[in-house]
């Protein structure tokens, strides 16, 4: 399908056109931003950074009803089926990381809830023009126009959108949208080309993963982690706002004469996160736990998935209240491989 | 396993006992699924493990305590530890609970045919060594033979008790019971598993070593097993870690690179050996 263009005063004709109850959108609310339903608005701020809570929490929601029961009772029901969804203004590192998800989520036995609303989903992505200062995504495998787990990429060229469809889903929205789009020409292409090649020459940070995922176990009995962990508070932002983590508890919760049983992201930098009911405790300080972390997204994860579970957007950098940073551990394990 | 893996099985507690008494009593629990679907598509082998919980309570990962040679049901031997098995051992003969899984891999029994199993257990440790040693019992013609080695804390810690001295009676098994400290009227052995272990001094030709039980057991065990020149192949331990979903997911069960849920929870000594976290 032909690369498409939308008018920035057609936003409002792109939603309604599609059904605006099925946008999901970055919105910004009390300080922080994350993805949400438009709400009856007609146009989406696009000029939003990264949200604060990843893409992740669409398909894989904070806490989440697995099923319920009346007490006393035996019977289970799950949720109905996943709503459609059209998710638009996806940073492209968002996306690439649902892809690193995705694996786990469908290796054996698959994980029906949050499948359900993969496959319900189209993803709209927003290639980035201004990186932020901690962004890496460049070192991973992707960029600020990384095209890995969206069905359109979108580029700002300052009057309009490019809307280059990528798959079946993507090029469905764009028919859908019939002549609220119109066919780009070259010179956007290019034009498009010059905005990502510009983006990512502003991509500072780097990391050089070459060795790491074989070699960092190796490093179990380094001072590294003594030494990156002492400063670690361990709040759990690093990981709740990874867009790649996807650690959760399940945990029952009874009001009245109804219970659930659901699931609650969880994370490895919690105390409780391993502690056994004895009393035995397999991670028993930060050490172990920031250990943890970084062997699991750059090596175990690997080993069994074949990717880096980290696309470098950096949140775990920007939000971290004492300024633990993964590249400056990272670039210890590359010094002491 | 149910197209939604997370959602459990209901099941029947058929009997029910108590192993050990006091602060940490174990109760073993005898169920048996209501869905006589379930119950027919259920398979489990020696080793694996399950979920097992009440609704509004919540659930807990334990190894199946039985062989699938014994017949259509399930058995756990669940320790009073905290919040979910208190609410397990509340449950009586005719009450509810859930079941999800069976998870993990198992005990290779079917490759050890024609060898000797050797189990070397302390305390509660010997609820997933019970299965291996009723499969190798109903099929004792297709084994070298079976020894047993088990111990705890006091006589009043031991589990499966009876089980054991009926099994003593028998001259086509070795069964060795102990006990850490001496009591009155105790007509087995005394001291410490590893210790007890060199006592027996069990051959390491043609035979398999499985051991589970406190952490600090295993460790002399391993160190007497290779004192007696047992290859590290021919030593295979369960191990256990917390676990929320029990296939893979929820993330925090993993040693080193290795999910206890789906990689384990039984590996052999050659593969622990090379995990760092192993035996954290």
């Amino acid at each position: 399908m032909d690369n498409m263009k939308l008018a920035k005063e057609k936003v409002g004709d792109f939603l309604a056109k599609l059904g605006k109850e099925r946008f999901r959108v970055p919105q910004e609310t009390g300080g922080s931003s994350r993805f949400a339903p438009l709400n009856g608005e007609s146009s989406v701020d696009f000029t939003l950074s990264n949200t604060t809570v990843p893409l992740k929490s669409l398909f894989y929601p904070q806490t989440e009803t697995l099923y319920r029961y009346e007490v006393g009772e035996t019977a289970m029901k799950a949720p109905g089926e996943a709503d459609e969804m059209i998710i638009m203004g996806v940073r492209p590192c968002d996306a690439k990381a649902l892809t690193i998800v995705d694996r786990l989520f469908s290796w054996d036995p698959k994980d029906p809830y949050y499948l359900g609303r993969r496959e319900k989903a189209t993803i709209i992505g927003l290639a980035c023009q201004e990186p932020r200062v901690n962004c890496f995504c460049t070192s991973l495998g992707g960029g600020p126009a990384s095209t890995e787990g969206l069905d359109i990429l979108m580029t700002d060229l300052g009057e309009s959108f490019l809307f280059q469809p990528l798959t079946e889903k993507g090029e469905k929205i764009c028919q859908e949208a019939g002549d609220v789009l119109v066919k780009s020409e070259d010179s956007d292409v290019q034009a498009a080309e010059k905005v990502h090649k510009d983006a990512a020459s502003k991509i500072v940070r780097k990391i050089d993963s070459e060795g790491i995922p074989e070699k960092l176990p190796q490093l179990w009995d380094s001072q590294i982690w003594k030494k990156t962990s002492e400063p670690c508070l361990g709040c759990g932002a690093c990981t709740f706002l990874c867009p790649t983590c996807h650690c959760f508890d399940i945990q029952d919760e009874i009001e009245g004469l109804e219970g659930r049983r659901y699931r609650v992201w969880d994370s490895c930098m919690f105390k409780e996160y391993t502690l056994h009911t004895s009393g035995h405790n397999p991670r028993p300080t930060r050490r172990e736990r920031t250990r943890n972390r970084i062997n699991h997204k750059y090596s175990y994860f690997v080993d069994k998935f074949g990717v880096i579970a980290c696309v470098g957007c950096g949140r775990c950098i920007n939000l971290c209240p004492v300024n633990v940073d993964i590249l400056n551990i990272l670039s210890q394990v590359k010094e002491a491989l | 396993m149910k197209e939604n893996p997370y959602q459990p099985y209901v099941a029947t507690i058929e009997d029910t006992w108590y192993e050990t008494v006091g602060d940490r009593a174990v109760k073993t629990f005898k169920v048996t699924l209501d869905d006589p679907e379930a119950r027919k598509n259920w398979s489990h082998r020696p080793g694996q493990c399950a979920m097992v919980g009440r609704l509004g309570i919540g659930e807990s990962m334990f190894c199946i305590s039985c062989s699938p040679t014994e017949g259509d049901f399930l058995r756990f031997s669940v320790m009073r530890a905290g919040k979910n098995t208190q609410g397990l051992h509340e449950q009586e003969v005719g009450d509810k609970i859930t079941v999800r899984g069976p998870y993990g891999n198992s005990f290779p029994l079917e490759d050890w045919k024609g060898k000797h199993i050797l189990t070397i257990g302390g305390g509660i440790g010997q609820a997933p060594l019970r299965p291996i040693v009723e499969y190798v019992k109903a099929n004792l013609d297709q084994y070298a033979g079976l020894t047993m080695i088990y111990g705890a804390r006091t006589s009043g810690d031991l589990c499966f008790r009876n089980e054991f001295e009926e099994m003593m009676k028998r001259d086509d098994i070795s069964c060795h019971l102990t006990i850490d400290i001496e009591e009155e009227g105790w007509p087995y052995k005394v001291g410490f598993v590893p210790s007890v272990l060199m006592e027996v001094n069990p051959s390491p030709e043609n035979t398999i070593a499985i051991t589970c039980g406190p952490p600090i057991m295993i460790r002399f065990v391993l160190e007497n097993l290779k004192k007696l020149n047992f290859a590290d192949e021919q030593i295979y331990t369960t191990l256990e870690n917390r676990m929320k979903c029990g296939f893979g997911k929820c993330g925090r069960c993993n040693a080193g690179n290795l999910y206890v849920c789906k990689d384990g929870p039984v590996f052999s000594y050659s593969t622990l050996k090379n995990v760092p976290e192993a035996f954290a």
